[in-house]
């Protein structure tokens, strides 16, 4: 049983507190942020401090989402999967009733704060975390805030950033405000997000890979009508009894190989054996219809080459080299290209390609990193220009100087290339939803439909 | 309840001061309260969030009570609830003021609408006054028959909290029953997982005072009760069925056909998104299928992919609560997850907790097949400039050096590590080369070579240094310059500051002594000069030590530093297989996460629902002995059953340090504790035991430092103790329950005590000596904690002795409890006299 909760801002402060059960002291919040802000680990000065810990017998879980502090403390020996999960929960719940979550939304808004958390947990006990049951308890409305002037929470978030095809504001719309026009407008969305892991070995051959994928749904349907939404029909889903990396059973033909998943409490996967179709009537608010895990063989999104090699006394040279492998209609963004340095590097010149606008590099002399980044550039007034489509590539030349002679291996003092992008409308995995249907009510109801794909990446390495 | 009253030390400028605007609103509210007029109700509710507001930010509001209460009167639900919420915060610290409220509660719990009935019924019961409890029970016990679900959901939880305030007007009124018969019959889900949870918990407090509470808590595990929790689960929402699930893995099944029933009704719940709901039902198919070895083995291949699915996918705090459970998995089976070490590689975006768990779990699965891919991947995170991660992946390679039969090629790798220069690395390697030479006195030519050309002015870390020394002693003759590097670190004797090098620094000296006299005879001059002035205790002493011996006669003296060693073949575990057991029990808990047993975290009272045992009954009873040393054979025998006991895939731990120069750089320790012990091999630890007495007793003489010659008291004590007595570990459960505490009292180890408590059982046979028995024993290193009894000799009156002894600061915390309260004075005496006596014989 939970006996606190509360939210703190990252200065922490204050901005939720609701004491369940009354047995742990008054000053938790400030034990308990101390504690985190000041983290010791062994022979380590600034570490992070874990998701759960224990001062005095009271244990202190958390989770960080949209940069506050979601924090619950008991004295028994709980779950913590099911703590971490309930705050997790306890967050959706409130963004799907304020529209967006941040430290200004939390502070306008805290009596319907207060009023959800009286339902969600009472004397300790988790009573309801869904969007959906909770709204008859509920009867404060929403003061919503400028979703505009926020900073993009999750992945879903990019969809704001200046696609005409997105209704930039659905995402951040609360679940129970009226719209100013009257009428709430039927939508449903489905985001199919996948975070890609894939390590290069020095030779630039693949050492693992993995995709973690998630289809998520954010319906505003009323009347709940029930859903089918239908999936690749050449899905598999588990790797039978070869290893996991036998990469071999997969090429070539078209199917799409998971190697697991699981689904929301509302999935019905009656059919799902016969035509991989998934039913189910989609509470109100934002969750996650199914998770999946897949390790076959797929086209990774960037080719990643990098090379360091000494050139003279205290000097060295780095290539970097990043390819697009994904068609030409489609752009990356906010692609950032990492590497650590020698300790001992003092200085660093950038060659970039030419008519590389909106590229830049960067050497940061405190943590001796390399940064690339190859952002989106406003080139006019009106139009937004990716600089990495499909089918490009892309070069960075440094030249090092160095402090002192380098001894023994420079690539092992050095790297590995790290890299993060954004692909919308992109999927490595193959995995599609094929078709969205909505149980008609009547013929004239035809609710707004968006299905979004968008490629991430989660740990994307390439080794000297 | 709700916001605090401490936050906001300083109001910013902004916010209203208090006194003035509560003033202000105080008579706005009073012209608002008994007005009938259209829109009345928009103005009270922005009074009212101004108020909730002030009392977020700490203002004082409580002087607005009467005018809150009398506004209340409305039908608009948003101000009720704002007025609940007021007056929850208030009522605690304002009683007078609370029965205020009472009256319009009790109203409301009447109300036409359910949702005004449920809200008053919870702020009722969240009153948390004890003197208004009378008001509380009519209320409730309408609430638990209302026709509305929510009120009834409510009116249970509110049964609890009444029995919170007051546990006898609870009992009195017969709740407990009509909740039990609310489990079995309510259509609601929730108010069943309500009265689940609430009835665990009464139970659970009741047990230890009535038989027949006791007997009730135990009904909720029977049959009829959890094959009818089983056959709704699937109405439950994902939160209750956690809780269904955690009561049926303690249900005890009659037979393996019901075993199999219900893990197929629990199938797919392996498929839930919740990661709760999914690590709730491995624990009870984990915990079903204990007996059965096969089906037990089935279970975690079946569980394997859920669980890296959940690892995977959603947050990074999530992620890292079941990567501990399948940590603990791994680290219980690891053969059975040998091909899928891929899913342990590290990210580099991963945290530092999350990436050692993996480095643990890539240790504990490497085997024949894969561990050349997995120390390649190792020695990848090693030239990490990650510089924490770089240091376990060393450590990682050498644990795998450790345990694998075939260790050429990581031996390779591991003097690469040398030639990186990095002195981090060099550091770790150093320890790790001198642990491989102990158990692989073989590769000594290879590592030698590398490590002579290491110069002991790139070392600085004191483990390091004292490996690098270690082998310069252990090595002399086949290092050439040896006996000159001692010489000038000998030279260099105030540079170094840490006593642990200098204990080395001394061995070494003598033991290159030995084999090279004449080249070393100006080291060790210096080396016994430097030690003899040292203002270290131990340093100062261990010189002296040895400086007599070697006047005492050469030859012994070097058949006791120095003598013949075998190499080791197994390194101690750092965790007793019981701790381990334990955790496993606990499964889907907080125990995992933090590896450590629920009693060692959580006090007594919080131990949650059918935690039966006292933490007494799952400490070991008695005193077997379990060895520092397990010999090879034992260990493969357990490797057999891996999969129901704890798999003894021996954490290759090196029992030294634990941040104390003391605790046990071992070879040294056991080669002075046991000076007489001709043939000591190096890893024997056995402790000095009160049977070793006599030989070590030549050693005080020889010494000369007077300690007494008989180990038994001299001085007759004040008291006799029995020291035959006998207590059973249930009379002394129940003892130490009713007894109080008579004395407690901080008590100093002595170094030598602490050195020798390598494991529990040195104290326990040192303290039967002294005729203190002990009942049960356990902790981990810092922490061992004992419960000792001891009676007197004439008469049948027992002292009871909780001690916890803190190795890290060689501090004991000792407990007192005794029949004869007069005597325990007398008696804590005679416990501090034996136990300073620990280890000093």
């Amino acid at each position: 049983m939970i006996s606190q909760f509360f939210v703190l801002s990252q200065r922490g402060d204050n901005i939720v507190f609701r004491d369940y059960r009354g047995e742990v002291q008054k000053g938790s919040t400030e034990i308990f942020f101390r504690k985190v802000k000041f983290w010791k680990e062994e022979g380590q000065d600034e570490a992070q401090a874990p998701p759960v810990f224990n001062v005095d017998g009271v244990n202190y879980f958390h989770v960080k989402v949209a940069g506050l502090l979601f924090v619950a403390t008991t004295r028994v020996n709980i779950s913590p999967s099911l703590v971490l999960e309930l705050l997790q929960r306890i967050a959706r719940v409130i963004k799907d009733y304020l529209g967006v979550l941040s430290e200004d939304s939390l502070r306008k808004n805290f009596v319907l704060v207060y009023e959800l958390l009286d339902e969600v947990i009472d004397f300790g006990y988790v009573q309801s975390t869904s969007t959906e049951v909770l709204k008859s308890y509920i009867f404060n409305e929403p003061i919503a805030v400028d979703a505009a002037r926020l900073p993009p929470l999750g992945p879903a978030a990019i969809f704001m950033q200046g696609s005409k095809r997105m209704p930039g504001t659905a995402v951040t719309k609360s679940v129970i405000a009226n719209e100013p026009a009257g009428r709430k407008r039927e939508e449903i969305f489905v985001d199919i997000i996948e975070k890609i892991s894939v390590t290069f070995s020095s030779s630039g051959y693949i050492l693992t890979s993995e995709i973690d994928g998630t289809i998520q749904m954010k319906s505003y349907l009323t009347g709940n009508p029930e859903i089918r939404v239908a999936l690749n029909e050449e899905l598999n889903i588990g790797r039978g009894s070869g290893s996991l990396y036998d990469y071999r059973s997969s090429t070539g033909s078209g199917a799409v190989i998971l190697d697991d998943c699981n689904f929301h409490e509302s999935v019905r996967l009656d059919s799902f054996d016969v035509d991989r179709t998934l039913s189910l009537v989609p509470p109100d608010g934002e969750f996650p219809v199914m998770n999946y895990r897949m390790t076959q063989e797929f086209k990774p999104p960037f080719r990643v080459n990098a090379l360091i090699e000494e050139a003279g006394n205290l000097r060295a040279e780095v290539t970097i080299k990043i390819r697009a492998e994904f068609p030409s209609n489609i752009t990356a963004n906010t692609i950032v290209v990492q590497m650590p340095l020698p300790k001992y590097t003092t200085r660093a010149t950038f060659e970039l390609d030419r008519g590389a606008a909106g590229q830049t590099a960067d050497f940061k002399e405190a943590n001796k990193k390399l940064e690339w980044s190859l952002k989106k550039a406003i080139i006019s007034h009106m139009l937004l220009w990716s600089l990495i489509v499909g089918g490009s590539e892309h070069t960075l030349r440094a030249k090092l100087t160095f402090l002192q002679e380098t001894h023994g291996n420079i690539t092992k003092e050095s790297g590995p290339v790290s890299m993060t992008f954004i692909i919308p409308m992109h999927n490595a995995s193959g995995l599609q939803v094929k078709y969205l249907q909505i149980a008609k009510k009547s013929s004239t109801y035809n609710p707004y439909r968006w299905v979004r794909y968008v490629t991430q990446a989660n740990s994307y390495v390439a080794r000297l | 309840m709700a916001p605090p009253a401490q936050s906001h030390r300083s109001p910013s400028p902004s916010q209203p001061s208090g006194k003035g605007e509560v003033s202000d609103l105080k008579s706005q509210l009073r012209q608002l309260a008994g007005s009938r007029a259209p829109g009345v109700d928009d103005s009270k509710r922005e009074l009212f969030k101004k108020v909730i507001s002030y009392m977020t930010i700490g203002i004082d509001v409580s002087s607005l009570f009467g005018e809150m209460v009398m506004c209340s009167a409305t039908s608009d639900i948003v101000l009720k609830k704002m007025c609940y919420l007021y007056v929850g915060n208030y009522a605690k610290v304002n009683p007078d003021l609370a029965l205020l409220t009472i009256n319009f509660l009790q109203r409301d719990c009447k109300d036409q609408d359910p949702m005004i009935r449920g809200l008053a019924l919870r702020s009722l019961c969240s009153l948390r006054v004890a003197n208004l409890v009378e008001y509380l029970v009519g209320p409730l016990g309408s609430g638990l028959k209302d026709s509305n679900s929510y009120v009834r959901m409510v009116a249970v939880i509110g049964v609890l909290k009444l029995y919170h305030i007051s546990s006898s007007t609870c009992m009195d009124a017969d709740f407990p029953a009509i909740l039990k018969h609310l489990m079995l019959n309510d259509p609601d889900t929730q108010v069943l997982a309500n009265c689940l949870s609430a009835l665990q918990e009464i139970w659970t407090a009741e047990a230890s005072k009535s038989e027949e509470a006791s007997r009730e808590r135990d009904a909720l595990l029977s049959k009829p009760v959890i094959y009818y929790l089983l056959n709704r689960i699937k109405e439950f929402s994902e939160w209750p069925q956690c809780l269904v699930l955690e009561l049926v893995a303690k249900y005890v099944p009659s037979d393996s056909n019901e075993i199999f029933d219900i893990m197929n009704l629990l199938e797919d719940r392996l498929q839930h998104a919740n990661g709760a709901v999914v690590l709730a039902t491995i624990k009870v198919f984990l915990q079903l299928t204990l007996s059965m070895t096969d089906v037990h083995q089935q279970v975690y291949e079946r569980i394997k992919a859920p669980l890296l699915t959940l690892v995977s996918s959603g947050s990074p705090e999530q992620s890292y609560a079941v990567l501990s459970h399948l940590h603990l998995l791994v680290m219980r089976a690891p053969v059975l997850f040998s091909s899928d070490y891929k899913h342990f590689y590290c990210q580099y975006n991963e945290s530092f907790y999350v990436k050692k768990l993996k480095l643990e779990m890539l240790t504990v699965v490497a085997n024949e097949s894969n561990t050349y891919e997995i120390v390649t991947e190792l020695c990848e995170y090693a030239a990490n400039v990650d510089i924490p991660i770089a240091r376990e992946s060393i450590r990682a390679v050498g644990k795998i050096a450790l345990q694998q039969y075939d260790v050429n090629a990581i031996v390779d790798r591991l003097l690469q590590f040398l030639e990186m220069e990095k002195d981090y690395v060099t550091a770790e390697t150093l320890v790790l080369v001198k642990d491989l030479l102990r158990k692989y006195p073989q590769w000594s030519q290879d590592c030698i070579a590398v490590v002579g050309n290491i110069s002991s002015k790139n070392v600085q870390e004191p483990k390091a240094k004292a490996a690098l020394i270690w082998m310069l002693g252990e090595y002399s003759q086949d290092m050439q310059d040896a006996p000159y590097i001692l010489e000038s670190l000998a030279e260099n004797w105030d540079d170094e500051h840490s006593p642990e090098v200098r204990l080395h620094l001394l061995t070494a000296v003598m033991k290159c002594f030995f084999k090279r006299p004449p080249e070393t005879q100006k080291a060790l001059g210096a080396a016994l000069a430097a030690g003899l002035g040292d203002f270290h205790q131990d340093v100062h002493d261990r010189a002296l030590f040895y400086y007599r011996l070697l006047q005492f006669n050469v030859s012994t003296a070097e058949r006791v530093v120095n003598p013949p060693k075998q190499a080791v073949s197994v390194f101690a575990d750092s965790q007793s297989s019981e701790i381990k057991d334990r955790i496993f029990d606990e499964f889907n808990s907080l125990s995992v996460v933090y590896q450590k047993p629920s009693y060692m975290f959580t006090d007594k009272e919080h131990r949650g629902p059918f935690e039966f045992s006292d933490e007494l009954g799952n400490l070991s009873i008695g005193a077997e002995s379990i060895d520092n040393c397990v010999p090879v054979q034992q260990v493969e025998a357990n490797d057999k059953d891996l999969l129901l006991s704890t798999s003894e895939k021996e954490d290759v731990r090196v029992p030294t340090n634990n941040g104390s120069a003391y605790s046990a750089p071992s070879y040294d320790s056991s080669a002075s504790l046991s000076a007489s012990q001709t043939s000591t091999d190096l890893v024997t630890l056995e402790p000095a035991l009160p049977r070793q007495a006599s030989p070590s007793l030549a050693i005080d003489d020889l010494l000369g430092l007077g300690l007494s010659t008989t180990p038994m008291p001299a001085p007759p004590p004040p008291l006799s103790l029995n020291s035959k007595a006998i207590l059973d570990p249930g009379t002394f459960q129940q003892k130490w329950r009713q007894l109080s505490i008579s004395l407690s009292q901080e008590l100093p180890v002595s170094p030598q005590g602490i050195a020798a408590l390598t494991a529990p059982q040195a104290l326990i046979r040192h303290m039967q000596g002294h005729s203190i028995h002990c009942i049960a024993s356990g902790g981990q290193s810092p922490n061992f904690k004992f419960f000792f009894f001891a009676q007197k000799l004439e008469e049948l009156s027992n002292f009871l002795v909780e001690c916890i002894i803190n190795i890290s600061n060689s501090k004991s915390q000792i407990k007192i409890k005794a029949d004869d309260q007069t005597s325990s004075q007398a008696f804590l005496d005679q416990f501090q006299s034996a136990l300073s006596k620990f280890g000093t014989l």
